[in-house]
């Protein structure tokens, strides 16, 4: 028969066990200060915990051939396909690479848009993680006249 | 306190369009000030959006995002009259929450 002792001690597992689930949004939410200090995309996708993406026609990456103000740089990522997990900009040569983390929800389609700063003429990357873990990506050169990150 | 983030949320079909534009310096943590020292990073680092009180997007940012950032997303489900309200919250712990209804 299960006594009082046992029963905390089930009660514990089971918050455990949902805090692991992202149950409690609090950890769920908790900002991936080492993907964003990245300097290079490999280091970011270590950082994200994912898998060097493969390239794929579904992912729709719209951002200008040039871009006349590398302070704004505006980026377009899309895609048709379904069960997006997250979606994520990266700018090859920025002093810091992951630019936007987006976490996808059913309510949400997988279609964003921001602006950037560019430092330099770069690569440009839109990566959609998907629910089965597979990793793809878009990417696009975009050339920059006058760099946006202050050096 | 910072300004008030302009939205706009627009209907069409079954779903709304939802853009924001939003007040921030965005400090890249790249820039030196004139003694010659960096200016630290500070930027918008979460945001949250909700359609009628339920959480549908949550977005990360490092400090790569431009001054003043802009975000646009789209909403399933959202029709004329549904709430939507934006919250950012920034590397120093600042936050702001606005709301606009869809039309």
């Amino acid at each position: 028969m299960q006594n009082r002792r046992e029963t905390l001690k089930h009660s514990a597992i089971v918050a455990g066990l949902l805090a692991t689930t992202g149950f409690f949004p609090q950890h769920a939410l908790a900002f991936n200060q080492s993907a964003f200090d990245s300097k290079t995309l490999d280091q970011a996708y270590k950082a994200l915990g994912i898998a060097a993406p493969t390239e794929s026609a579904d992912i729709v990456l719209t951002a200008p051939d040039i871009a006349e103000n590398g302070a704004v740089v505006p980026f377009v990522g899309a895609t048709t396909l379904a069960g997006v997990k997250k979606m994520m900009f990266l700018v090859e040569k920025n002093p810091s690479v992951l630019i936007a983390q987006f976490n996808v929800t059913d309510s949400v389609e997988p279609n964003f848009s921001i602006r950037s700063k560019m430092g330099e003429t770069s690569n440009v990357y839109a990566v959609a993680v998907m629910a089965d873990g597979k990793t793809l990506f878009a990417k696009k050169e975009v050339k920059v006249t006058a760099g946006g990150c202050g050096g | 306190m910072a300004d008030p983030m302009r939205i706009r949320a627009q209907a069409a079909g079954d779903k709304a369009t939802v853009r924001v534009l939003m007040s921030h310096e965005m400090e890249s943590g790249q820039r030196k000030d004139a003694a010659g020292a960096l200016i630290p990073a500070w930027h918008i680092s979460e945001i949250t959006a909700s359609h009628n009180g339920k959480p549908v997007l949550t977005t990360e940012w490092g400090s790569g995002v431009a001054k003043n950032p802009f975000l646009q997303f789209v909403v399933k489900g959202a029709k004329a009259g549904d709430k939507i309200s934006v919250t950012w919250k920034d590397n120093k712990g600042d936050t702001r929450t606005d709301e606009a209804t869809v039309i």
